[in-house]
Order: structure tokens, then sequence, then C-alpha cells
């Protein structure tokens, strides 16, 4: 007979589990935070830099809650947070649809992947954003030189991504649409596409990253009513607990469209699981 | 002296269903011929093998014959017409199953018909699609997706989707290559027992010998540099084929003659 304890015993090697497997990943999470709160809280208090330059958390907090409070009760946040969001939309309609058709061109055309791609490549190696201030003495101070800057931003990850799912078609599948007979059209639209949509929503993610840098820096270049501005503003005055929070809830955008295409992305590429 | 042939006719009495002549394929820009003068004929309802190693151009043959390339030279002509393209009488496997992720298995098998006459056709060709599905042992995962399926299976649904379109002739490029080998052996001899059911004509590109013995009627031994037919081996062993004849002298007898030219070949 053996009962629970002679087994235990009879045990020679367990394996060894770490402490950080063993608690919940929430855990881990929030004990970072508050490591990390801390800490700053701490350097508020040793008087190493200027209060003016670094706020408490405390400080940070209240912001926080202010700028919130602002958002909900439709006050000038939401106003600008409006404004921002839209030039991130624009934006990444834009590249979405620019990427696809470039993607597809450099993808499947021998002249877009010969002719085309290597200036793509080229545009792509060069600071988008030192473009920013030609985009607002081409487009002015509204809203359209931020969307044409964020686009552009976005653009590249979403035609390299298209392209390379085009490529990943493997020659087995490709010599059974010959075989049936599929016409090019045919073969791009029942099996290349298929084939590149997870490839194009990887890019995808990367542009909903993108386009809200694109849209910050075009504002922080060219004034207008967006999130950039008011952060802009904020700097200037010194209010940094403000500048945080602003960007907290600027940063909310882009995690927010990410997730939504995280989102779309399961739907749609079901077979991916 | 017996002669069985797949569907248990003597072959030389069957009508000829493909015809290879002079069948020549250089690339440009190489110096070496891919294939010299391969000819060839299958007749109605045997199975012929082709095997060689890898490079000898047993790959650029089939595709050929499948209409996927264009020869340089010679003519290749299936049920009395030249194949200058692909057709839907050619039925193909290939070394995967490549099922579309995204179809059900029945979508998957009614694909050829779908994309060369369209929809309707491919709702018309349901039945049928379900009977084969049932022939080969896969009802009930007709809504199954391919990440659902076995190895095995999937290159059942592929027999399937070959099936679908009626084909003249079945154009089986290493088909069961990736499986283990014991589903390689069972799918070997469902591969049979469909072939006799069809009547079928069927042509196999393989590497393995025991796989071109077990199978065929004849066997077509490729040498490389140029690509060429060196022997032609009929097998003369009854039908239908069983896994424990690879254990008789009489197949280990084949199996020599075949690795011996093949090794002649492969030193020269």
């Amino acid at each position: 007979m053996s009962t629970p304890d002679t087994a235990r015993s009879d045990t020679v090697w367990v394996e060894h589990v770490a402490l950080i497997d063993r608690i919940p990943r929430s855990l881990g999470m929030a004990a970072l935070l508050v490591g990390f709160v801390l800490a700053w809280q701490l350097l508020c208090m040793s008087g190493a830099v200027p209060a003016i330059l670094l706020p408490t958390p405390a400080e940070t907090g209240a912001d926080l809650l202010f700028v919130g409070q602002n958002l909900l009760s439709g006050g000038y946040v939401l106003k600008a947070a409006a404004t921002t969001a839209s030039e991130m939309l624009l934006g990444f309609a834009i590249a979405t649809s620019l990427g696809i058709a470039l993607g597809i061109l450099v993808g499947e055309t021998r002249f877009g992947e010969r002719a085309v791609m290597p200036y793509l490549v080229a545009i792509d190696t060069m600071p988008k954003i030192a473009f920013a201030p030609l985009f607002v003495a081409w487009l002015g101070f509204g809203i359209a030189s931020k969307v044409a800057l964020a686009a552009f931003m976005a653009t590249f990850p979403v035609v390299v991504a298209t392209a390379a799912g085009l490529a990943a078609v493997d020659a087995n599948a490709q010599m059974l649409f010959r075989s049936m007979g599929a016409s090019r059209l045919k073969t791009l639209t029942r099996l290349k596409l298929p084939i590149a949509l997870p490839y194009f929503f990887a890019g995808l993610k990367i542009a909903a990253v993108s386009v809200t840098a694109g849209a910050i820096a075009g504002e922080f270049m060219g004034g207008g009513e967006g999130m950039g501005q008011l952060i802009r503003v904020a700097a200037g005055q010194l209010a940094t607990a403000r500048v945080f929070s602003l960007i907290f809830y600027l940063s909310l955008f882009g995690l927010t469209l990410f997730v939504l295409v995280g989102w779309i992305e399961r739907k749609v590429v079901f077979w991916r699981r | 002296m017996v002669t069985n042939t797949a569907a248990g006719t003597p072959p030389a009495a069957s009508p000829i269903v493909y015809e290879l002549a002079g069948i020549t394929k250089s690339y440009a820009g190489q110096r070496l011929t891919a294939l010299e003068r391969v000819d060839f004929v299958l007749r109605k309802g045997t199975f012929a093998s082709v095997i060689g190693s890898s490079g000898c151009g047993k790959s650029t043959l089939l595709k050929i014959m499948a209409g996927l390339i264009p020869p340089s030279g010679g003519r290749a002509t299936l049920d009395g017409t030249p194949v200058t393209g692909p057709r839907a009488d050619i039925g193909m496997m290939f070394q995967q199953a490549t099922l579309l992720p995204w179809l059900t298995t029945l979508q998957n098998v009614l694909l050829p018909i779908e994309v060369r006459d369209g929809k309707a056709a491919a709702r018309e060709a349901r039945p049928r699609a379900m009977t084969l599905l049932q022939t080969v042992g896969l009802k009930g995962f007709e809504a199954s997706y391919p990440d659902q399926l076995s190895g095995g299976m999937a290159q059942r649904a592929a027999i399937c989707r070959m099936l679908v379109s009626e084909p003249v002739v079945f154009l089986l490029d290493e088909p069961f290559s990736a499986l283990d080998e014991i589903t390689r052996d069972f799918m070997n001899m469902e591969l049979q027992r469909l072939c006799a059911a069809w009547e079928a004509t069927a042509f196999l590109v393989t590497h393995s010998i025991n796989e071109a013995v077990l199978l065929s009627d004849v066997v077509y031994v490729m040498a490389a540099r140029p690509g060429r037919i060196a022997e032609i081996v009929p097998i003369d062993l009854p039908r239908p084929r069983t896994l424990d004849m690879v254990n008789s002298p009489e197949f280990g007898a084949y199996v020599r003659r075949i690795r011996e030219r093949l090794d002649t070949g492969a030193f020269k």
C-alpha cells in the first residue's frame, strides 16, 4: 500500500518552478508598477530633481483625474482628443488603402518588385518625421498636414507586410492553382491574398502605432487643435504633470487602435488560432 | 505468365490514354538538358511509376505531362488531343496535401470545380464530393477545417479533390512522401484500391523503390544529366498487391534490378 507520504519520499527528482511562474501575471505587473512609483516618489523626495521638472506621483495622479474628468465632461481635452483621433483614423485609412495597393503592386508584379520596391525601401530608411515641415508647408496648419504625415509614416509597414505575405505562398499551392487553370486574378484573390492576411494584419498593427506618432509630430510642427498642441503648450509652461497625463490618454488611442486591429484579425483570419 | 494490371486487364489490350513522343526540355541559360527524348505510353487502367534520384528530371517530366510547363521539343498527347496547358481531365496530387486552411474539407474538395466552372457548378457537384469523401473514409469530416485533419486524412481529402473533376489520368508527385511510414503504407494500399475501383490510369513520381514496385505495372527508371529513361521494368506481380509481398523473392528481385540500374546511373 502506498500512501501519499511514501509516494512523495519515493520521488527523487522534481521539476523546479521559478517563483515568477508560480504567481499570477497581474501580481507581477502590479508589483513592478508599485516599485516604479515608489522609486519615483523617492527621487522627488531626495531633491535631486527640481520639483518643477518632475512632478510627484501624487501630483501626476491628481492631474490624470482632472484631465480624465475634462475628457468625460466634454471639455477642451475631449475636443483636442477628437481632432487627434480623426487625424489618426484618416491617416490609418489612407495608409491601409495605399499600403494594400502598393503591396500588391510590389508583391504581385515583376515591375513592382524590380522597379518600385528599391525606391520604397530607400524612402523607408529615411527619418520620415523630418518630412513634417514639408507637409505643413504644402498642406497648411490644418488637419490635412497631420493626416498626411501620419499616413506617410504608416504606409510603409503595410506595403512591406502585404508584399511579404504575397511572397509567402508556397510553390505547391501555386502549382495546384495553375493545374486548376486558375487565372492570375483568381489565384490572387482566392489564394495569395488570404495567405497574406496574417502578414497584412501584422503590418496594420505597426501602422496603428505609427499614425499616433505621425499625428503628434505633425501637431508639434504645425500647431492645430489636437493633443500635440496641448502637450506643447503644457511643456512650454513647465506643467510637467499635465504633459504626463496628456501622453497617458494619448497612448490609449494608439492602444485602442492596436487592440481593435488584433480583434478584427482574430475574426477574419479564423484559421490561425 | 500472369499479366494483371491495376484494373485487371492485360496492358497490351487496353487503349492508349497518354502518349509522350520525343519529349525534350532544356532551360534557357543552362547548358544541360533537363530531359532528353522521353517516349512512352500509358495504357488505360495501368499504373506506371517513374523513379530516379533528385535532379534526374522526373518532376520536370510530370510538370510537362500536367501541362504546367511546355516541353522544348516533342509532343504530349492525352486522350487524343495534345496537352498545351492545364486541363480538367488531368488529376494531380502533390507531396503536400495543400488544402486551403480557410476552407472546409468539402469546400477544398470542390475547389477545382469552383475555380474552373464557378459556384453553381460546385454546388451541383456537392453530392459527388460527399460520396468521394465517404469512399476514402472521411464521412463526418466535410465541415472540418484542415487543421483538424491528420496528415493522412489531409492527403485523403487531396485524393478526393483530384477525383472530383473525374480526370482521365492521375499524376501523382510523391503524394505520400511527407507522411510517416506506417501511414504511407496504408495510404498506398488505399490508392491501389481506388485506382482499381476507378480503372484509373496513374503515373507516380517517387524515389522509393519499394513504393514503385508495390504499386506499379511498369517502372521507368530515370538517369540524370541529361534526364532520360534508362530502363523500363514491367512488374509482373499478382493483384491486388499486399504489403506482405514486399518480403517475397520476386519483389526482392525487382527491387534489386531497379537499384542496380539507379546505382550505375548515379556513378556514371
